[in-house]
């Protein structure tokens, strides 16, 4: 006699809890060969503006946070999704009908990305910033900073690998993170976000939303408290419209990419989002 | 010209509320804002750019000279070597009656008397058109020496006609932080300038800012210099380099102005040693009138304390009248 | 007669040799623009300087397809060395000509001959010299290994600073292997044609800089043009944002150096007679037409009475007047359209009650001028503390303790500079991490320098010019840091930005 499962309510993330949609609309999740999965929450503008809330909230913790500290959390992100891989990878081979070999690698090279982005949190500035050589007696440098809270339309046609290839390039400088998972593929999203919530990332450092990017982007793109966007997965939307939006408040914008290489890891994902600070101090002896 | 009417330590107590001593000196010294060294030095860099024309030149050469105390301060001074001086001062260019007259000549306490003699009816307050006798005192230029001989030393100068008294600080008590002895001095000095009739030869306060070094030291000791009452605070004693500098003749401004704004009294600025060209000079008119207004360009609250300036100053005097550049076999050295 | 009477010090205007009209420097000559001609003045006497062609979409064309045969057949085939030697050469016919220059951009612009003379002519000597010695060092700049220059550059600049931003955006390009077309302001295109007979001198290769004079219609098909790559204006927000909006969908790389409305923080413990040189140049310098002008005045309120009364009393001694006298601080307003800008924002101060002090000067009768002006009882939610006035003009508001300083600084849409004052060097290192701004003064202000970056936040731009980050806003990333991926699922690729839909 087989055991009588107990299935999983997909519920969005949101400032470090799980609520609902505040619209109370599901929508239905099917696996790659039709079967139904489970009901994701659809999220409204409202949840959007809750999470950028969120997302702003938490700017001033996670990017006064010692870069050291930063890494730490990010590298426990990866001991915390590797201790659930097994979940992750059934997930993956029901949502996306692949074997368990390539739902393993897709898994594997997730965690493997937090890792390789958890390193670089104490060693991008160093990368990136520069003590300026100018004529005259003043100490000046450059300095990366983040630039606030980065709104992400995650990659549409991965249900991990994307999502973590996207949200933690821009966490590695401070920045907190509203990213909307893919349509059709969000459950391994929220239970990333079970994993994000027992890793030490500050509530409200990431922010997950589930349902239509299509009816979520514009609002964030057009959103005055968000700094950047990450159009990485829009390209199926009218991303131009977004891009054409974010310029009202002259936000940072990445744009569509496409394919299995969407995202790719690099040092120009992290910098994308941040902004080169330089200080000028008068240096005197007498 | 007589010393101000100003109490010993008057200025002090007011200020301080409660007596001048090491730690309230050293709690009101050390409260006043710092100066940033680049911001200062720009600021005299912007004030050295300034313009001057024509007209504007003339009455500048001319006030130049009239603000200069010509000095002689060598172990090698004699009478002879005085008397020329004198000379120099009363007449700087034998060729242009129409040349103004020195501020006064400063020279060693021991050849006040041989500077009063050769100066006969010459002697007396510049501001008057004559000339005074500056002596520096206090065991210059090192200060080096016990109070009771500083202290004769000024009574000596005074006592032989000297009308100005410039002394130096003990810059290594103030280097101490023993302020209250800085002050103390002072005001002991400043007793020593009195005559018998009551009146006071003015005392210029030498801080050496060669070797106060910072320019917070300075800022800290201009306003101990004023608040013990001194006439004057003036640079160096130009034995030490650097001697004066624009940025710290602008700052020393800075505190004349604020201690004007703070009580109303005037107290003069004497930059000495280092200034030779009549350029650098006309930088310091400048600075002098932009800092603290031009009513400060006259012998009783500016003083240029320089040697070869004035020949200098003499030579583009000449270039202005005849149009040529002019050479030093045609200036005449004292 | 008052010593400081200076006697007028006129810079002699004998120097310039300036025609009578010029036209559009395309393809390394001279000709006319299809556009209707109009006139340069001088902003101080209102007098006619030169006639100036205007670029009409078939010149704007004709420029883009010069920059785009120089790039294809000889710039991005040049050795970076010889770039370099090219823009050296620049360099020196810019410190060899400096004193004519500076005295066109003060005839042209209405800016004093001393900053003319002192600031900004020898500042562009040294953005080409600093940019040229990049030309054969692309590789180290952090972008990988063979970074790639992007095309043809469009180039917008403003009217403040003509020449200077010139030297800003044509240097790096250059440097970086990019061919350009420049658009000076319209106002101020004079020193951008002179520059342009530099360009002949230095022999540089024709169509690597194609220099085009007219109104905002010419910035717009210029940046707008399909066959360029990448785009950098500088001047205000609104017209940055429309720039945003244009490309938005295209490949072009932008910049966009903004407006600023800069916080300049005044602690108690601050070296009081250089912050108050400070404030006066951070507002007063070059008339307050500054984007990263520090024009809100941020005083802890236990120094506010010492430090206006100060202020006002070093305000008293600045001179106001004609632009070629080397002794004058203040020159006149760029144009009748900003003196009315200044003019409607300082009544609306008022207006909001405001307290305003003008500092006492005599205007000169002909061209546009206004006298230095403070507002004291200035609240966050008046205009005067919110809109960039870009003119004389400081308001002044109090804080009481850090935080306050901080929250009030960054309580703006705009983040391009900020300035610290304080004698405590933890502190300034504190409120320098939590101001968000990209440049910040700490007890100096503006100050600039070819090898430091300079660039905003928020809605005062994106992208860095100046320094290592300049160059790169002229180049593609080369072979980026990664990490080596499993092959199973990825086989890493050059991240390709901007991929169409």
């Amino acid at each position: 006699m087989t055991r009588l499962a107990v299935p999983k309510t997909y519920k969005l993330y949101i400032g470090g809890a799980f609520p609902r949609s505040e619209s109370g609309r599901t929508y239905e999740i099917v696996s790659a060969k039709g079967a139904f999965l489970a009901n994701a929450s659809k999220a409204s503008r409202k949840d959007a503006r809750d999470a950028v809330v969120a997302a702003r909230a938490a700017v001033g913790g996670w990017s006064g946070a010692t870069a050291y500290n930063r890494a730490q959390v990010l590298y426990r992100v990866a001991e915390i999704l590797e201790g659930r891989r097994a979940q992750f990878v059934a997930e993956i081979v029901d949502a996306e009908g692949v074997s368990s070999a390539v739902a393993t690698a897709q898994v594997d090279t997730a965690i493997d990305r937090w890792v390789w982005y958890a390193g670089w949190a104490d060693k991008y500035a160093q990368v990136a910033g520069n003590a300026n050589p100018v004529a005259g007696p003043y100490f000046n440098i450059s300095v990366p900073e983040p630039t606030g809270v980065v709104a992400i339309i995650a990659p549409q046609d991965s249900s991990l690998l994307g999502l973590v290839s996207a949200v933690a390039p821009a966490l590695v400088s401070g920045n907190t993170v509203v990213v909307v998972a893919s349509e059709t593929l969000p459950l391994s999203a929220i239970s990333l976000s079970e994993v994000l919530a027992t890793s030490d990332v500050p509530k409200g450092v990431v922010n997950v939303l589930t349902g239509s990017p299509a009816e979520i982007a514009p609002w964030l793109a057009s959103h005055q408290d968000v700094n950047a966007l990450d159009l990485v997965g829009a390209g199926a939307l009218d991303w131009v419209d977004l891009q054409i939006a974010a310029a009202d408040t002259l936000k940072r914008v990445l744009t569509p990419e496409n394919g299995p290489d969407a995202a790719a890891p690099s040092l120009g994902r992290i910098t994308a989002f941040v902004e080169t600070k330089t200080v000028w101090h008068t240096k005197g002896l007498i | 010209m007589t010393g101000t009417q100003i109490v010993p330590g008057e200025r002090a107590i007011a200020l301080l509320g409660g007596e001048a001593n090491d730690a309230n000196l050293r709690r009101y010294l050390h409260g006043i804002p710092g100066v940033d060294a680049v911001g200062l030095e720009q600021r005299a860099a912007g004030l050295g750019t300034r313009s001057i024309k024509t007209t504007s030149k003339a009455w500048a050469l001319d006030r130049i000279i009239g603000l200069i105390d010509l000095t002689t301060l060598e172990g090698a001074d004699t009478p002879g070597k005085v008397r020329s001086l004198v000379a120099k001062a009363v007449t700087p260019d034998p060729a242009d009656p129409g040349c103004p007259r020195v501020a006064a000549v400063c020279v060693y306490g021991d050849m006040v008397g041989h500077a009063v003699q050769a100066l006969g009816s010459a002697h007396g307050d510049p501001d008057q058109g004559k000339i005074a006798v500056a002596a520096v005192a206090t065991a210059f230029p090192s200060g080096r020496a016990s109070r009771s001989i500083k202290l004769e030393d000024t009574a000596d100068a005074v006592a032989a006609g000297a009308d100005e008294i410039d002394m130096v600080i003990d810059r290594g008590a103030f280097l101490a932080g023993r302020y209250g002895q800085v002050y103390d001095e002072i005001i002991a000095v400043k007793e020593a300038c009195r005559r018998a009739d009551g009146t006071s030869a003015h005392l210029k306060i030498i801080l050496e800012t060669g070797e106060l070094n910072t320019y917070d030291n300075v800022r800290r000791a201009s306003w101990l210099g004023i608040l013990a009452g001194g006439d004057f605070i003036k640079t160096s004693t130009g034995k030490v380099a650097p001697a004066a500098t624009l940025p710290v003749t602008l700052l020393m401004l800075e505190v004349v102005r604020d201690w004007h704004r703070l009580s109303g009294e005037k107290v003069g600025v004497k930059p000495a040693g280092g200034i030779r060209a009549s350029k650098d000079a006309i930088k310091y008119l400048v600075t002098v009138a932009e800092t603290v207004g031009e009513e400060w360009l006259t012998p009783h609250l500016f003083r240029f304390g320089a040697s070869s300036l004035l020949n200098d100053v003499l030579m583009q005097r000449q270039k202005m009248t005849t149009g040529h550049y002019a050479g030093p076999d045609y200036v005449t050295i004292d | 007669m008052s010593f400081l009477e200076y006697a007028p010090a006129p810079e002699s205007q004998a120097i310039l040799n300036l025609r009578s009209e010029y036209g559009l420097f395309i393809d390394g000559e001279f000709r006319e623009g299809h556009g209707t001609p109009f006139a340069s003045i001088s902003p101080a006497t209102e007098k006619h300087i030169a006639t100036i062609s205007t670029a009409d979409a078939a010149d704007v064309d004709a420029a883009v397809a010069a920059a785009r045969r120089a790039y294809d057949r000889t710039w991005s085939r040049m050795s970076g060395a010889d770039r370099g030697k090219y823009l050296f050469r620049i360099a020196r016919l810019v410190q060899e000509r400096s004193r004519e220059l500076a005295v066109a951009e003060s005839l042209d612009n209405g800016k004093p001959i001393k900053e003319s003379r002192d600031v900004d002519v020898p500042l562009v000597a040294a953005w080409f010299f600093y940019y040229a010695g990049w030309a054969d060092k692309l590789d180290h700049a952090g972008l990988g290994a063979n970074p790639a220059s992007l095309g043809v550059a469009a180039q917008v600049i403003p009217w403040n600073f003509p020449l200077l931003m010139l030297a800003w955006k044509i240097a790096p390009a250059l440097a970086a292997g990019n061919t350009v077309v420049l658009k000076p302001a319209e106002t101020t295109s004079l020193t951008a044609l002179l520059f342009a007979e530099i360009v002949q001198q230095a022999d540089l290769p024709p169509g690597v800089v194609n220099i085009i004079t007219g109104a905002g219609a010419t910035g717009v098909a210029l940046v707008g043009h399909d066959d360029v790559n990448a785009v950098a204006f500088t001047g205000s927000t609104p017209v940055g944002r429309a720039i945003a909006k244009s490309v938005a969908g295209t490949n072009k790389k932008v910049t966009l150096e903004l407006g600023g409305k800069a916080a300049n923080i005044v602690f108690d413990d601050a070296p009081i007679d250089q912050a108050i040189e400070g404030i006066v140049n951070g507002i007063f310098f070059n008339q307050g037409h500054v984007c990263c002008a520090g024009s809100r005045l941020l005083v802890q309120e236990s120094i506010h009475g010492e430090v206006v009364d100060r202020l006002k009393a070093r305000l008293s001694t600045l001179r106001l007047g004609d632009p070629l006298d080397k002794n004058t601080d203040i020159g006149a307003i760029n144009s009748s359209a900003q003196l009315d800008r200044i003019r409607a924002l300082s009544d609306i101060g008022e207006a909001e009650g405001a307290e305003r002090w003008t500092a006492e000067c005599t205007i000169p009768e002909n061209g546009f001028w206004f006298a230095p002006t403070i507002f004291t009882n200035v609240s966050t939610s008046h205009r005067i503390a919110q809109e960039e006035v870009f003119g004389p003009v400081l308001s002044v508001l109090t804080f009481r303790t850090p935080a306050e300083a901080i929250a009030k600084a960054n309580n703006t849409p705009f983040g391009l500079s900020a300035g610290i004052w304080s004698d405590k060097g933890s502190r300034i290192l504190a409120v320098a991490d939590k101001l968000r701004a990209g440049v910040i003064w700490a007890n100096t202000f503006n100050r600039f320098d070819p090898a430091s970056p300079f660039g905003g936040y928020k809605e005062s731009g994106y992208g860095r010019e100046g320094g290592r980050h300049g160059i790169a806003s002229y180049l593609t990333s080369g072979t980026p840091a990664r990490p080596a991926v499993a092959a199973a699922v990825t086989k890493p690729k050059t991240v390709t930005k901007g991929a169409t839909k």
